[in-house]
C-alpha cells in the first residue's frame, strides 16, 4: 500500500514540527527517515499513523484520503521505540491481541500467533510475561504483535534505539530479511544514518521539521543535495567552499603544488580502516580515512608534518 | 548507628505505637467484654444497633461505586485529557481531604436546609433530603470522594499512553482499550484505592452527625450510635459497636497490606 504525504504542517505551541512536508512512499518499499532530534521524523511517522493530528496537510493511503481516519481505522502495524508491551498479557497474548479484537476464529488466531511467534525466533517464549524478556525479544514479540492483524503498512519508531549495539545490528538484518519475506511497505524512523543506509531502499532525510532530500543509499552519500545531507549523512571535511569525503583524501609525506600542510594529531586503528585526526596550517581540525596498508606504508605518528590532496570535492551553490 | 542507639529506637517507636493505637484499642475489646459476652451480644442484637449497621454498610454501597467510577474518570481526565483547568480539577478532588468533615456537614445543611439554595426546591417538591438517607449520602460521598483518584493518578502517569496507543493502532477502540489495556494496568491502584474509600466510609463521623438528626433506628449510623450509646452511659452498647467497626478496620487494613505488594510487582 502506497502512502502519499501532501504538505503536511505541525506545531507543538512555538515549535514548528513539520513544515510543509510532502514525501511519496511506493507499495512494497523499506524507507527510512533519517534526522537529528527534533528534525519532526518521529511526528511525521506518527501522523501517518493517526496518533498525532496534521495542522494542515493530506496523508492518503493506497490513494484514499485517510487524514481524518482514526488509528483502527488505518490498518497500519506500528511499533514503538519502547516496546509498548501489554505487560499484563503473555507473549502470546501479546501476539493475539489484534487478532481477539478483529473477532477472529480460535483456531485461526492460535495457529497465526505460532507462525509469527516462529517467525520472530520466539517459540517457546509464549507464556511468559514481557518483563521476562530482553530488549531484543520485546521488541520482537512488539514487531509479531504489530504483524499479527496483517496490516498493509508497518511503521517503526526507532525500533532498534533502545537496544545494545550487537542486538541492533542483528535486529537491522532480521528487518531487512523480513521486509523481502512480506514485502509489506515499512517505513521507520532513525537518527542513525549507518542503520538507514544498511536497511533502507529509499532514504528521507529531514531536518528541522523539513524534508532535505528523498534518494536511494547510494546516490545520497555519492550526491548529497545540500550541505546539510552532505554532513549529516557520512562525515564530510569542509575546505573553503567544498566539502570532502575523509576517504576522498591522499596523504603523502612531501608536498606537491596542489598539497596543502596538515598535522597529525591522532591516529585511530579500526581495524581494516585507520582514522586520522589532523589540524590544517590554520588550526582547523579535519579527519582522513585510510586503510590499514596505506597507514602503515606511510608511517603516521602523532605530531608529524604531512602533505593532503583532495581527490573528489563536492561544492554546493 | 550503634546497637544500643538502634534499639533505643526502636523501644520509642514500639512505646509511641503502643501508647497511641495499640492502648486504646485493646482497651476498647477489653471493656466491651467487661460485663460478658452475652451482655455484648445483646447490645449488638438490639434492633437499633443492626439499623445502624445496615445504614452503614448501605452508605458504603452507594459511595464507594460511585467514587471508584469517578475516581476513575477524574484520574483519566487529569492525565490522559490535556484541558484548561485540569490542574485546579486535580487540586479541588483534594478538597475533601483537607477539609474538617463537620464543616462539610454543616454547609450541606446550609445547602439543603429550609432556607438554603436547594432546600427550597426540594420541599416544595416533598422531598426530605436533611435528617434522611439523601443528606447522609451526599456526606458520605463527600469525604470519601478524593481517594480513588489520589491512587490512580500516579499510576497512569507511570503507565504513560504508549500502551494505549499500540492498541489503537491495532484496531481496538476507546472502550476496547479501557477495558482490555488501561484498566488491567492501573487494577491494583483502583482496589487499594477502593479500600481506602470503603474505611473512610465506614469511619465517616463528622459531616454524617451534623446532617443526619441521629435519629435512633432511622438516621443513625454504627459511628453515630457509638456516640449515643456513650453518651447514654450505655458503655458495653459503645464498646461492643466500636469492636465490631474496629475488626472490619483490621479487615481492610490486612487486606491493604496483602494488596500492597502485589501492587510493586505487576
Amino acid at each position: 500500500m502506497s502512502i502519499e504525504i501532501s504538505n503536511v504542517s505541525k506545531r507543538f505551541g512555538d515549535f514548528q514540527a513539520l513544515d510543509d512536508v510532502t514525501v511519496d512512499v511506493g507499495t512494497g518499499s523499506l524507507t527510512a527517515l533519517l534526522g537529528p532530534s527534533g528534525s519532526g521524523k518521529s511526528t511525521l511517522l506518527r501522523i501517518v499513523a493517526g496518533l498525532e493530528w496534521p495542522d494542515s496537510g493530506e496523508i492518503r493511503l493506497a490513494g484514499e484520503d485517510a487524514t481524518a481516519l482514526t488509528p483502527q481505522k488505518r490498518g497500519v502495524g506500528f511499533v514503538f521505540q519502547h516496546y509498548a508491551a501489554f505487560k499484563h498479557m503473555t507473549v502470546r497474548e501479546n501476539v493475539a491481541f489484534g487478532l481477539k479484537i478483529r473477532k477472529r476464529p480460535k483456531d485461526e488466531v492460535t495457529r497465526k500467533v505460532k507462525e509469527l511467534l516462529d517467525l520472530v525466533q520466539l517459540q517457546g517464549f509464549g507464556d511468559r510475561y514481557p518483563a521476562q524478556l530482553s530488549g531484543g525479544q520485546r521488541q520482537r514479540m512488539a514487531l509479531a504483535r504489530a504483524l499479527a492483524p496483517e496490516p498493509n503498512v508497518l511503521l517503526l519508531d526507532e525500533p532498534f534505539g533502545a537496544l545494545d549495539a550487537r542486538v541492533r545490528a542483528e535486529l537491522r538484518v532480521w528487518l531487512r530479511r523480513l521486509h523481502e519475506e512480506t514485502h509489506t511497505t515499512t517505513v521507520f524512523v532513525t537518527h542513525d544514518q549507518e542503520e538507514a543506509m544498511e536497511v533502507a531502499d529509499s532514504v528521507v532525510v529531514m531536518n528541522r521539521g523539513r524534508v532535505e532530500q528523498i534518494a536511494g543509499p547510494r546516490e545520497l552519500y555519492d550526491a548529497p543535495a545540500n550541505e546539510f545531507v552532505m554532513s549529516f549523512v557520512g562525515q564530510a571535511n569542509r575546505f573553503g567552499d567544498s566539502w570532502v569525503r575523509p576517504h576522498d583524501l591522499e596523504v603523502a609525506l612531501s608536498p606537491n603544488g596542489t598539497t596543502r600542510e596538515a598535522m597529525v594529531e591522532r591516529v585511530t586503528h579500526l581495524g581494516f580502516e585507520v582514522r586520522v585526526e589532523l589540524a590544517r596550517d590554520d588550526g582547523e581540525p579535519f579527519a582522513v580515512q585510510l586503510t590499514r596498508d596505506e597507514a602503515e606504508r606511510l608511517e603516521l605518528e602523532r605530531g608529524q608534518i604531512v602533505y593532503v590532496r583532495p581527490i573528489r570535492e563536492t561544492t554546493f551553490a | 548507628m550503634s546497637v544500643p542507639r538502634r534499639i533505643g529506637l526502636r523501644a520509642v517507636a514500639l512505646f509511641y505505637l503502643a501508647a497511641v493505637l495499640v492502648g486504646p484499642l485493646a482497651m476498647v475489646f477489653y471493656r466491651a467484654f467487661d460485663r460478658g459476652a452475652g451482655h455484648l451480644w445483646d447490645s449488638l442484637s438490639d434492633p437499633n444497633a443492626i439499623h445502624a449497621f445496615k445504614i452503614t454498610l448501605i452508605l458504603a454501597a452507594i459511595a464507594v461505586p460511585l467514587n471508584t467510577v469517578f475516581g476513575v474518570v477524574c484520574a483519566l481526565a487529569i492525565v490522559r485529557r490535556r484541558f484548561p483547568g485540569a490542574g485546579i480539577v486535580n487540586a479541588i478532588v483534594d478538597l475533601p481531604m483537607a477539609l474538617s468533615p463537620v464543616v462539610v456537614g454543616l454547609s450541606l445543611f446550609l445547602l439543603y436546609g429550609r432556607t438554603g439554595w436547594f432546600g427550597h426546591w426540594f420541599q416544595a417538591h416533598g422531598v426530605q433530603i436533611l435528617f434522611a438517607l439523601p443528606s447522609m449520602v451526599i456526606a458520605t460521598v463527600f469525604v470519601s470522594l478524593p481517594f480513588v483518584a489520589r491512587e490512580v493518578v500516579p499510576t497512569l502517569r507511570e503507565i504513560g499512553d504508549e500502551q494505549e496507543q499500540a492498541a489503537h493502532t491495532l484496531g481496538a477502540g476507546g472502550w476496547t482499550t479501557f477495558w482490555r489495556i488501561t484498566l488491567p494496568a492501573i487494577r491494583w491502584a483502583v482496589i487499594y484505592g477502593v479500600v481506602l474509600t470503603t474505611a473512610r466510609c465506614l469511619g465517616e463521623y463528622g459531616a454524617v452527625a451534623v446532617v443526619s438528626g441521629h435519629i435512633e433506628g432511622q438516621t443513625e449510623t454504627a459511628t453515630l450510635r457509638v456516640q449515643d450509646a456513650y453518651e447514654n452511659f450505655d458503655l458495653a452498647g459503645a464498646y461492643g459497636i466500636s469492636i465490631v467497626l474496629a475488626v472490619m478496620s483490621v479487615i481492610v487494613l490486612v487486606a491493604m497490606t496483602f494488596l500492597k505488594p502485589k501492587e510493586a510487582t505487576s
